[in-house]
């Protein structure tokens, strides 16, 4: 078996089973961050849930720490090998004759996610940590005791329109990336191509429906605060 | 037609190399790209100068050995054919045409346009065939019936001829398209069960020992291939492979 995950196919099965753990992390992240729209209650139990229940807290959260780690760092050590294995490069290459700009671009695409990403957790994951297991209040209650924090902070985040345009580009950038990803996973996952053609319709309406989501998530509370 | 030809020269495998431009005129639209690489030849031999060296056999989109990377594309801008079957009329008078070899680690040039794809054969070595003995007791071809839909899937993995074009438009320089196909031939067949546990890890253990790159799905070198073989291959190729490591 150590063998399989050393193989350059056991890689592409980690990384798409990486891929795919992420791709339902994020749906589920959308699916609470879309209650902030609609009912700030709502949105402050289901982010107290999911910020003190353990199985979330001890579990969940390693493994997602795990999953985005792994999925980078391989992401970066199979870039590494596929560009050693072409010493001397083209003088011509016309790669758009046959492949799309979102599947020959995958690295930047990801290494614009890996930069929000840096952002979310200085802005929402540190402090949130600082918050439960540095100072130790696991209340989420405001500092006037006056209800939950989360939808506070929320907003106030999105404030500063800077912060807001560089969410919004960001998740551009996780909408290609998904657009070749989300059918990515499944072929290296070796699912066959009828079960593909019918994932593939799914894949573009999730890569297009969930980034949008989170855009406008950013933006309603920008312009509603 | 008249055209400027830019060519990769490369005097030996050790020996750094360059583009060079050369002109060739009156060529014909009926031609073929390696008849309109004769004439390029022709004047140069006539001229003193050293002829382009590339690879070639059979000329009729079988043999697989013509390997050339042209205009930015493997076996030229036309789709499902080889570069013998490229013919002049998919460029125009006054064109310039860049042609390179097929560029990956695994396939070091040899001199100009000629590259090694020997690291193919070793790959088939370790596992692509069947072992049974032919000499005289040949089954009868109906005695083990197959589906029409899995004879067809292993009839078209079948027609992979090896020429490399899938790992030279790869960006990353894959050969999974190559291995898939020739795994996929056997593991659709009753007859390639037998040894379908060890050919597949054996195969793809010699694939990653010559070093090619890691497939990133792009699909590049099935719309690239000359026989139109698909990237259901290669999901094929990944599911026997884990089949393969939970077997053992």
């Amino acid at each position: 078996m150590s063998k399989f995950f050393t193989s350059s196919i056991g890689r592409k099965y980690a990384m798409a089973l990486s891929a795919l753990f992420l791709m339902f992390f994020l749906l589920q992240h959308f699916a609470i961050n879309i209650l902030s729209v609609f009912s700030p209650n709502a949105f402050n139990e289901a982010s107290h849930f999911m910020g003190t229940f353990w199985v979330i807290q001890y579990v969940m959260q390693p493994i997602l720490i795990f999953g985005v780690m792994y999925h980078f760092i391989m992401g970066f050590i199979l870039e590494i090998k596929n560009r050693n294995a072409r010493v001397v490069k083209y003088a011509k290459n016309n790669g758009s004759a046959n492949s799309s700009w979102m599947s020959r671009n995958m690295i930047y695409s990801g290494l614009a996610i890996l930069g929000f990403l840096v952002l979310h957790f200085i802005d929402f994951w540190i402090p949130e940590i600082n918050t439960k297991y540095i100072q130790g209040d696991m209340s989420g209650l405001l500092a006037d005791g006056e209800g939950y924090r989360y939808y506070e902070e929320l907003t106030h985040k999105f404030v500063n329109p800077l912060r807001v345009g560089a969410y919004v580009l960001a998740f551009v950038f996780l909408s290609l990336h998904l657009m070749h990803g989300f059918s990515s996973a499944f072929q290296s996952s070796g699912v066959s191509s009828m079960r593909k053609e019918k994932l593939q319709a799914f894949g573009k309406a999730y890569a297009i429906i969930i980034p949008l989501g989170f855009i406008l998530i950013a933006l309603f509370h920008h312009f509603n605060h | 037609m008249n055209l400027t030809l830019k060519i990769w020269r490369q005097k030996d495998s050790k020996t750094k190399g360059q583009m060079v431009d050369y002109k060739v005129t009156d060529i014909s639209e009926h031609m073929s790209f390696l008849e309109m690489m004769d004439v390029l030849n022709e004047q140069l031999i006539n001229t003193g100068e050293e002829p382009v060296a590339f690879d070639h056999d059979c000329r009729e989109g079988i043999c697989g050995m013509c390997s050339m990377y042209i205009n930015g594309e493997a076996h030229g801008p036309d789709r499902g054919v080889t570069t013998c079957q490229l013919h002049m009329r998919m460029f125009k008078d006054g064109d310039t045409i860049t042609i390179e070899p097929f560029r990956a680690k695994a396939f070091p040039v040899i001199k100009d346009l000629v590259v090694d794809r020997s690291s193919f054969d070793r790959i088939q070595h370790a596992g692509g065939y069947i072992s049974v003995n032919t000499s005289g007791n040949t089954q009868d071809a109906n005695a083990t019936p197959i589906s029409k839909h899995d004879a067809d899937e292993a009839m078209d993995a079948a027609t992979c001829i090896g020429c490399g074009a899938c790992v030279a438009t790869c960006k990353n320089s894959s050969a999974m398209l190559f291995v898939g196909a020739k795994v996929s031939q056997y593991a659709l067949l009753p007859q390639g069960q037998v040894e379908a546990t060890d050919r597949v890890k054996n195969m793809v253990a010699q694939m990653d020992l010559e070093g090619f790159g890691n497939c990133s799905n792009t699909g590049a070198c099935e719309i690239e291939c000359p026989k139109g073989i698909s990237l259901e291959n290669i999901a094929r190729m990944n599911r026997e492979l884990l089949k393969a490591t939970f077997k053992s």
